[in-house]
């Protein structure tokens, strides 16, 4: 197999095995868009993998992710490795999981529920089951549909 | 008991165990005498309860007030948005936490989904949930249960028809999950389109019950204990031709009892329209007004029980 020419990244962080056509939903959930970063942010689509035959990769120089994102980014990616680099060294390399109960990532898709309202709530939903992903909000009690259209 | 009921909310049927319900059943059924004004008993004195009623409702609000009434308390509340701070743009959270410094107990009934879980997050007082939007009405479906339990003596094995607009009607579905647990044969019976929802039949298969569907109420109550009749709204249909074909379809009248067996009772959470003919209020076979008297001993038992005065 051909080695992967992207050059390899100072510091921040490599997001590997995402699940294949999901690297531009990963973009959005860190909010990396052209106008709002100063470092390189490197995607590469549809790439060979051992694992799962395709995957995305998604690099961003300069940046460590927050547990909110990494929550995030396990709804679209489940399988994905977060490789946090310093120096060109991986100082860190877990994968994402899927919380139990996800607060405050998602918005429900019931216009009637009560966290659509103007009320001072964070979402809540609790996971039912992991493959696939099913989520139902603790509130109204609603399973999600489309959970990455979702995702706040 | 796998916890007390002292403080505690209750905001959805799936909260609460088969033990637990059976709990509530056996202290309603003690409180009958005191609902009918028969004896007394004031335990409750001292304690107020805070109806907050977001959406009409009469039996609901009613019942309420009178086991509160009944158990010596008091009720302080509204049941007019209109004349509230609601109307000036209050949120919900701030309104409960205003009524928490004044009562013991919230009995919310709100427009939204939800509603009943985001009150208890905002109160440390306990909030019984009396109808979210199209969500949860847990009392209702307690009342429910007692009734049957009552008329019949059991639930489980019973055979129980559910006819009318099941995929909508919020007290349908708490009720066949809560039928589903206590082990009852259960019969829908809607047009196609008014069907009990996926997520319904799903959770009454996990509980290995014998269930059915069906558009034929005539066939599916000839060996019924109980038929549970619900409003069909016309609100619900896009057509109203298509609402008359379907309301004019499950109308009992005394001719399709005649088809039942002779100790069926018939059941409705009422308001009803005309799924039920008048002359069926007369027979033995119609406990609904009793259903809804039976709305007041059971929630004299979840106050006396969620207030301590009862274990």
């Amino acid at each position: 197999m051909k080695e992967i020419k992207v050059a390899p990244i100072k510091n921040g962080t490599v997001i590997d095995h995402i699940s294949c056509g999901m690297a531009f939903k990963v973009l959005k959930i860190l909010g990396i868009s052209d106008a709002n970063v100063d470092s390189t942010v490197s995607v590469l689509m549809h790439v060979p993998s051992k694992k799962t035959e395709w995957k995305d990769i998604v690099k961003v120089e300069d940046k460590e992710l927050e547990p909110i994102e990494v929550d995030k980014i396990s709804l679209v990616a489940p399988d994905a490795t977060i490789n946090i680099i310093r120096n060109f060294e991986v100082v860190e390399k877990k994968t994402v999981e899927l919380p139990d109960v996800a607060v405050g990532i998602l918005k429900c898709g019931n216009p009637n529920c009560v966290t659509n309202s103007r009320e001072p709530v964070r979402t809540e939903f609790v996971l039912k089951s992991r493959n696939p992903i099913q989520l139902s909000c603790s509130y109204c009690g609603r399973e999600l549909e489309n959970i990455v259209d979702h995702i706040i | 008991m796998s916890q007390g009921f002292e403080g505690r909310d209750i905001i959805s049927i799936h909260d609460f165990s088969r033990k637990e319900i059976e709990h509530i059943l056996d202290v309603s059924k003690k409180m009958i005498p005191i609902a009918k004004g028969e004896a007394q008993d004031f335990s409750l004195k001292g304690k107020i309860l805070s109806p907050i009623f977001f959406e009409p409702s009469t039996r609901t609000r009613l019942s309420f007030e009178t086991a509160m009434n009944r158990l010596g308390g008091s009720v302080v509340g509204f049941s007019d948005p209109e004349i509230t701070s609601l109307k000036k743009g209050e949120t919900l959270a701030d309104t409960i936490r205003m009524v928490e410094s004044y009562s013991d107990v919230v009995v919310l009934r709100h427009p939204m989904e939800g509603a009943a879980k985001l009150a208890a997050d905002f109160t440390e007082k306990p909030v019984i949930n009396a109808g979210d939007g199209a969500g949860q009405h847990p009392t209702q479906t307690m009342l429910d249960l007692f009734t049957i339990w009552m008329e019949k003596g059991a639930i489980d094995e019973k055979n129980v028809v559910l006819v009318g607009d099941l995929k909508y009607g919020r007290t349908v579905h708490s009720l066949a999950c809560a039928l589903a647990k206590f082990g009852a044969n259960l019969t829908f019976v809607a047009p196609e389109v008014l069907q009990m929802p996926k997520e319904i039949i799903d959770y009454v298969q996990e509980q290995g019950v014998s269930y059915s569907q069906s558009d034929n109420l005539e066939k599916a109550i000839e060996s019924a204990d109980v038929l549970y009749v619900t409003r069909i709204q016309g609100e619900r249909f896009p057509d109203p031709a298509e609402y008359q074909k379907v309301v004019g379809t499950y109308r009992v009248d005394n001719e399709l009892l005649k088809g039942a067996g002779k100790d069926i009772i018939v059941m409705h959470p009422l308001p009803r329209v005309d799924e039920i003919h008048p002359d069926v209020d007369g027979t033995p076979h119609a406990v609904y007004f009793k259903q809804a008297f039976n709305g007041v001993p059971v929630r004299m038992a979840l106050l006396a029980l969620i207030l301590g005065v009862v274990k």
